[in-house]
């Protein structure tokens, strides 16, 4: 008895456990990196899968071998000109002439990093681990959340109940007209000339006998045949087609501001970053076109392009009122709120001149609030100074308004909690 | 054992030539493969290749790789160096670097041949012929698989250590059972038996006896580290000098499953497991040559069979041997593509040479083949086949005439010397020297490193000793200290070993205190 068995479509991703668990014991390496990519790369640019490199000792599997020295005789096929009792000079380094068993050049210091590749999915669930998003949350990220169904015209298969029937009629007829037209044509004629010689009969005229006799069955085998072309065929039926297509809705501007003084070091800036990157993905969801502008400031504010944004450094004090006026100028020049979802994200490391505090306080409250459809402050540092303390003033009549201390990546996320929380339930 | 099936003496005749040849578009279909199988299989019927039933899969490229990255099985249990195996190999396939090999075979009864998708229907014919009648028919009668392997049960096996292991797994966390099963598999290539022959269990007594042996080895273990002064004084001078194990083993997986003091059960049945694995993949390290010579010489001969008798057309013919051409490719020493001897090569030229020296012996052969020459080549390359593995297939059968056409020689590499030596090359007065240095090179107890374990400080420190005894000389690699570690985990106790030469001095030492317990 002999089979042939069709295994294509089962045990697909049969390795994917494995997989899972290679990721797993390099968690630490793959964490880096991705922590490194998301320095270098841009807020819109963070979906995508990263190289990860892994130090080949690092993932080599030691067991017993032979090492280098004693004496070992090998055979090699492909002699030239050698004749017993020559003596070769010793090949330099490593297996040299290789005995041919892989040893030497699989366990070797300085070989290539192993280098393979993170997909898109498995970085960003690296990422949010490290932001400690719930479950919850991560799905709503990682997928479109709102589809709508639209017409997409007539395709020839579909459902009965898509069934356009006047389509389907319509396509029978021509159908039948086209298949049949040849024949008919020829029916027509046949159907002429019987006439003809009918009239023309001489009774006893026997060839116009047997020629009429001929007609009526020619004229009888096309009337079969046209009958035969069927009402309604398969091929006829249309449906109407409608195809999902994601519905983000309209647009969105995302302020990013943040204090570059010299007290923002590179972990400051760092945690600020994934804050900003974590809204930046949640608009995704949600709006076709998103503006990022980005404010930095320290005594004076200044809009300036990512690069700058996250890599120039400044030094001096810090006026923070200075980012939020030019927020409002921006607004104002450029994104009228009516047409415009406006969010604010601000990250400091809450140092401010002290007279401005209460200033910004203002500010927020009375501008830029009411135009904000959400505004959220992280302090990357653990101090409360005055500036929180004002902040503190404006979370209790603003809804809309979140703050949040952060001293490493896992805090970020609950500054956003009520944001997702209420959009969450309203795409569920 | 079943009696083995009597070796043809000659090829039976062809039952009809057919009208025309096989249908050969390119693509296949799965009638298509099904009349060229039917072929194929009747052709090897007429060479009296004796094989287990066949059953042919068809996988995608993804699935093939799943394949190799588990070491060729349908089925395991799951490691993180399985998976590191399956991205290397799907970096390496997806950049081009390699073609996937276009089959595995599984050493099973019923024996399974997977087909890639992909492949032409004149590479599924190469395969069939080669996987399906070539590889099947060495696993059913080489001597060595017959003795290790038990084709009929290994996947039934898998099945159980894959779920035996999942549920290690979920009762002690993945973490332990992973590093237990590192440390396992650093030691696999020394957990084999490599001269008693195990007995063959089914699935069904493959667990019942999981509880009782459990249960039998705790005991065992526990016995023989019995602290309660039992004969205390009557064993003082005697244990002195006594060693444990009385004589060195070479199985350290199976001395560790039997005998390490703190393993938990299922830390013994896992040792078991992967003990058993590395036991069925024995046979096919030290038959490499044979086995790839062996199918590569079938599908040569049943494929050119089927076009003389009219089966084949020119295109199919022309497709898979370019394939064989590539496979059979031995480049020389030097050349960029070089890394040893191809094991397809040798092989197949042995088994071509073999049907030569029967067919049109010449002086030579008969000087030194004088049981061989001139008789009839069918049963004397299923002699061959049977009772051989690469280290005695290569020192019997490996003719001067093949050593010229290869034109092997062999190079002596002494560390106390300046310049490497060629030691012999393929002239009169060198031909026996170098088929003994080939096929010393075959012999896995010279490729390997021999370690046994030597003693268990019964009395002190519960440490345990293995000797490794050097095969000329040759030290080992500086990985062994890792690997000692592994064998400390498993142990539980500290662990040395030491490095005998050949005139029984420890030339060297390494030690590794006993793991911290956590």
């Amino acid at each position: 008895m002999q089979h042939i068995v069709d295994r294509r479509l089962a045990g697909k991703n049969k390795s994917i456990g494995n997989r899972e668990r290679f990721l797993r014991r390099h968690k630490e390496q793959i964490r880096e990196a991705v922590k490194r990519a998301i320095d270098g790369r841009g807020i819109r640019d963070i979906e995508r899968g990263e190289d990860i490199h892994i130090p080949k000792r690092d993932i080599s599997e030691p067991v017993f071998g032979h090492g280098q020295g004693g004496v070992r005789e090998v055979v090699h096929p492909g002699n030239k000109d050698f004749v017993t009792g020559d003596r070769i000079a010793r090949p330099k380094g490593g297996g040299g002439q290789g005995s041919g068993k892989g040893q030497a050049s699989d366990q070797g210091e300085g070989e290539d990093d192993f280098v393979f590749a993170l997909s898109k999915e498995e970085f960003m669930q690296v990422f949010f681990e490290d932001l400690a998003l719930p479950h919850l949350v991560r799905t709503q990220l990682a997928e479109v959340p709102e589809w709508k169904s639209q017409r997409a015209g007539f395709s020839s298969d579909g459902t009965p109940n898509n069934l356009h029937v006047v389509r389907s009629m319509r396509g029978a007829l021509s159908r039948r007209i086209a298949l049949g037209a040849a024949s008919r044509r020829e029916l027509a004629e046949l159907e002429q000339h019987l006439a003809e010689c009918r009239r023309t009969l001489q009774p006893g005229d026997a060839l116009v006998e047997a020629e009429i006799k001929d007609l009526v069955a020619r004229i009888e085998a096309l009337r079969v045949r046209v009958g035969r072309i069927p009402y309604l065929d398969p091929i006829d039926l249309r449906y109407r087609s409608r195809i999902r297509v994601p519905v983000p809705t309209s647009k969105a501007v995302m302020f990013c501001l943040m204090d570059v003084s010299g007290s923002m070091d590179e972990g400051r800036k760092d945690l600020s970053k994934r804050f900003f990157i974590l809204l930046y993905l949640f608009l995704t969801r949600h709006y076709e076109k998103i503006e990022l502008v980005f404010i930095r400031h320290h005594t004076q504010a200044a809009e300036v392009d990512e690069e700058n944004f996250f890599h120039a450094r400044e030094t001096g004090g810090t006026v923070v009122s200075s980012a939020l006026i030019l927020m409002e100028e921006i607004i104002k020049a450029r994104y009228s709120p009516t047409e415009w979802n406006i969010y604010g994200a601000q990250a400091s490391d809450g140092d401010n001149w002290h007279h401005d505090s209460g200033r910004c306080r203002e500010l927020l409250n009375d501008k830029l609030l009411p135009l904000c459809r959400y505004f959220a402050y992280v302090q990357v540092a653990d101090e409360e100074q005055n500036l929180w303390e004002e902040y503190s003033q404006l979370l209790e009549p603003n809804r809309h308004f979140a703050m949040r201390k952060a001293t490493e990546p896992s805090m970020i996320y609950p500054v956003f909690r009520d944001l997702f929380k209420k959009e969450g339930a309203k795409a569920a | 054992m079943k009696s083995k099936p009597l070796a043809l003496e000659q090829p039976l005749p062809l039952a009809a030539r057919p009208g025309e040849p096989l249908p050969a578009p390119s693509d296949w279909s799965f009638e298509l493969i099904e009349q060229y199988h039917r072929v194929i299989r009747a052709t090897a019927e007429r060479f009296g290749l004796d094989t287990y039933p066949n059953q042919l899969e068809i996988i995608t490229a993804e699935q093939m790789m799943d394949a190799y990255a588990s070491v060729g099985m349908p089925v395991n249990y799951r490691h993180w160096s399985y998976g590191k195996e399956f991205i290397a190999t799907e970096k390496n396939y997806k950049r081009g670097h390699m073609g996937l090999a276009y089959e595995i075979v599984i050493n099973s009864n019923p024996c399974i041949s997977y087909l890639m998708e992909e492949n032409t229907m004149a590479m599924q014919a190469l395969v069939i012929a080669h996987a399906a009648y070539g590889h099947n028919s060495f696993f059913k009668g080489n001597y060595l698989f017959r003795m290790w392997t038990d084709a009929a049960s290994i996947i039934d096996y898998l099945v159980y250590a894959r779920n035996y292991v999942s549920a290690c797994e979920e009762k002690h966390g993945l973490d332990a059972v992973e590093t237990f099963l590192d440390s396992c598999h650093a030691l696999a290539n020394h957990g084999v038996d490599r001269y008693r022959r195990p007995a063959r269990k089914s699935l069904a007594e493959e667990l019942a006896e999981r509880l009782d042996r459990e249960e039998y080895a705790q005991r065992q273990v526990n016995d023989l580290w019995r602290t309660l002064p039992r004969q205390a004084a009557k064993e003082a001078g005697a244990a002195e000098s006594r060693r444990f194990p009385d004589e060195p083993q070479e199985n350290l997986l199976y001395f560790i499953e039997k005998n390490a003091p703190l393993l938990e059960p299922w830390q013994r049945e896992i040792v078991r497991i992967v003990r058993k694995v590395a036991q069925y993949f024995y046979p096919q390290r030290q038959t490499q040559v044979m086995n790839e010579g062996w199918a590569t010489f079938w599908h040569h001969k049943l494929l050119n069979t089927m076009y003389d008798d009219g089966f084949l057309t020119d295109g199919v013919m022309i497709e898979w041997l370019k394939s064989h051409t590539n496979v059979i490719y031995q480049p020389p020493v030097g050349h960029p593509a070089y890394s040893g001897i191809n094991p397809y090569a040798l092989g197949f030229a042995m088994y071509t040479d073999i049907k030569r020296i029967c067919e049109q012996p010449t002086e030579e052969d008969r000087a030194w083949f004088p049981d061989l020459a001139g008789t009839p080549w069918l049963p004397a390359l299923d002699r061959a086949m049977r009772n051989f593995k690469d280290e005695s297939f290569i020192g019997q059968y490996l003719s001067p005439k093949l050593m010229r056409e290869l034109r092997l020689f062999a190079i002596t590499d002494d560390e106390a010397q300046s310049e490497l030596e060629v030691s012999a090359i393929h002239d009169d007065a060198g031909y026996r020297r170098v088929r003994e240095s080939l096929s010393r090179q075959y012999d896995l107890g010279s490729r390997e490193p021999n370690i046994q374990v030597w003693n268990v400080n019964l009395r002190g420190d519960r440490s345990l000793t293995l000797r490794h005894f050097q095969h000329n000389e040759r030290p080992l690699h500086d990985t062994a200290t890792e690997v000692l570690k592994h064998v400390a985990r498993l142990w539980g106790f500290g662990v040395q070993l030491e490095s005998v030469n050949a005139k029984g001095d420890v030339s060297k030492r390494w030690s590794v205190p006993a793991p911290a317990q956590g």
